[in-house]
């Protein structure tokens, strides 16, 4: 089972890791999973567990370009991320490093602590009274670098770039 | 007929492209920062396999967010990517004290109309100002780039904004930008560029400030024709009369107000005289936003021969060294000090809260730069709020928000290209 963290809309880049907490500013690099929400939500990185779903409104990861952000996420294990409209250079990193994300707005479905099962091959949701949720597939193209596990094994496997025809 | 970006995009996928294709492109530049640089050259070598970049010419290297160092670390990590830059070959490196990577990109001839521009640094919409393509990305996007020489993209639709008349008196650029957030909020321009219209009487940093807030909502690239610039490059866009647009919003400059962005959103706008009295700690002027030539001479004529209040601190930090040396030669720069401001160094300063200026619990800062996220200049628990270099002045001699058209009466401001309004 995962467990949902619900989120507001417009949660901005400075929000899941603040500037004064990037990799720059650290002794010791892996020290970044202790991180995410360090501010905006103490609680989240004490408890979140692999696999866990963020359910957020829209404009999910707007602001700085830093990876780190979806990074920290990536650290903690997060399976998915789920928002009506996410911002587009968060969007793009998350990608690039492998975590499923699906625009769909779920935040008045689902809510803070909800227990789920996430079936991420076929985009269903079950909640804990046995609810299916259907997501909207992502792209082919999409799909296809989530698959290889993010833009570098893409790359490397494939030798081009996503949407650019073998 | 094609949009700007759409002219920009055809010509690095090398073939006619229209809004909502994905392409491949070739890149013309790359800017990579300090802040990013060390995890894009582990990227490179460790995961990519790459030993060098493709084309070293092409890139730009720029010590800007920490400079100068504010902790071992950054210095160390600071020195790692001087021996890197070295050891590639790569000739442009603008090192502590020469600036923000966006001005100074811009002051050096590098970015140039037509150009498609990554930067590791979501302002990198900031190019936008000399016709340029420029668009932040994340680390792995830009090691990709640095190892192939290519990215991809998907082609985007385009917003106008578009102004008309000019603008009054303690009024400018940012006031326009703020009241574009205001209107199309924080994820208007989603996956789409947002054109500025009707600009043309702004210099090229006036033009930044366009640019680099265009990210604010959301947009992949913000773009002014260059039209007027005596600038050469591989192509000058041009606004087509046909192109078709997804939205446009009309600004008109001459009935707009100076605005403001009060905490924690930068789309949460209001006139400033929707507000009542706030009183601030810190007057912040700086930043790839505003703090250009042109940002400190406006505070300048406010500033002229009057103190600011008793208990505000007034940091102003330029955005590149040139834009100071023309301060300190034209007398810009004295009249600050002589105000009570002090100077940092050019450089991203307090922007990201790591140091020069980093905010305490419960501080107000009034800040002329992009962002006043909850906890962005330090403590999630100060306030920040953003507004144009007018306002910052004005606010820095009163100690609380304040219209700069209450405190200039009579006395002429500059504002756009060297045109003076009576006040």
């Amino acid at each position: 089972m995962a467990r949902v963290w619900l989120f507001g809309p417009d949660i901005n880049t400075d929000q899941i890791v603040p500037g004064r907490y990037a990799p720059y500013m650290l002794k010791d690099e892996s020290e970044l999973r202790r991180y995410p929400f360090i501010e905006h939500r103490p609680d989240f990185a004490a408890s979140v567990r692999p696999g866990d779903i963020i359910v957020a409104g829209k404009n999910f990861g707007c602001g700085s370009s830093r990876e780190y952000a979806p990074l920290a996420l990536r650290m903690v294990g997060i399976g998915a991320i789920i928002a009506p409209l996410f911002a587009r250079i968060f969007f793009r990193n998350a990608l690039n490093l492998g975590i499923p994300c699906f625009t769909a707005d779920l935040t008045s479905e689902l809510t803070d602590g909800d227990e789920v099962e996430l079936d991420l091959e076929n985009g269903i949701i079950t909640t804990g009274n046995g609810r299916s949720i259907h997501l909207p597939p992502p792209p082919l193209f999409l799909r296809e670098v989530w698959a290889a596990g993010g833009i570098v094994p893409f790359y490397r496997q494939y030798g081009r770039f996503p949407g650019e025809v073998a | 007929m094609p949009t700007m970006s759409e002219q920009i995009l055809s010509r690095v996928a090398g073939r006619p492209v229209r809004a909502g294709e994905v392409v491949t492109a070739n890149v013309d530049l790359v800017m990579v920062h300090d802040s990013l640089a060390p995890g894009i050259i582990r990227i490179l070598h460790n995961e990519l396999g790459a030993e060098r970049v493709w084309d070293p010419r092409r890139v730009a290297v720029v010590i800007d967010h920490v400079a100068p160092a504010a902790s071992v670390q950054t210095a160390e990590k600071q020195q790692e990517v001087r021996r890197w830059v070295r050891a590639q070959g790569i000739p442009n490196l603008f090192d502590v004290g020469r600036g923000i990577s966006h001005p100074v990109l811009v002051e050096e001839g590098l970015a140039q109309p037509g150009m498609l521009i990554l930067g590791s640094d979501s302002h990198s919409t900031a190019y936008g100002c000399v016709g340029a393509f420029g668009t932040g990305m994340g680390s792995t996007d830009i090691a990709l780039a640095l190892a192939t020489g290519k990215t991809w993209l998907r082609v985007p639709e385009t917003i106008v904004a578009r102004a008309r008349g000019s603008f009054g008196f303690g009024v400018g650029p940012k006031d326009l930008a703020l009241r574009a957030a205001r209107l199309l909020r924080a994820d208007g321009a989603t996956y789409a560029t947002i054109e500025w219209h009707g600009v043309e009487q702004l210099s090229v940093m006036e033009r930044m400030t366009l640019a680099t807030l265009s990210i604010e909502m959301g947009a992949k690239a913000g773009l002014i024709p260059p039209a007027g610039l005596d600038l050469t490059g591989p192509l000058v866009p041009t606004v087509d009369a046909d192109a078709q647009y997804l939205q446009v919003v009309e600004i008109d400059l001459s009935q707009l107000e100076p605005q403001i962005s009060a905490p924690h959103y930068v789309d949460n706008v209001a006139d400033l005289s929707e507000l009542g009295r706030v009183a601030v700690d810190v007057v912040y002027l700086g930043t790839c936003t505003n703090g250009h030539y042109e940002d400190m001479a406006v505070a300048a004529q406010i500033l002229a021969g009057r103190r600011i209040a008793p208990g505000v601190r007034m940091i102003v930090v330029p955005a590149s060294a040139q834009a100071l040396h023309r301060a300190a030669a034209d007398g810009t720069l004295a009249t600050l000090l002589a105000a009570g401001a002090t100077i940092g160094t050019p450089g991203c300063g307090a922007c990201i809260g790591r140091h020069m200026g980093v905010l305490a619990p419960g501080e107000v800062c009034l800040f002329t730069g992009n962002r006043n996220f909850r906890g962005r200049m330090g403590s999630p628990e100060a306030q920040i709020y953003l507004a144009s270099p007018a306002v910052a002045a004005a606010t820095a001699l009163t100690g609380y928000l304040t219209d700069p058209r209450s405190v200039v009466e009579g006395l002429p401001v500059t504002t756009g290209n060297g045109t003076v309004q009576a006040g």
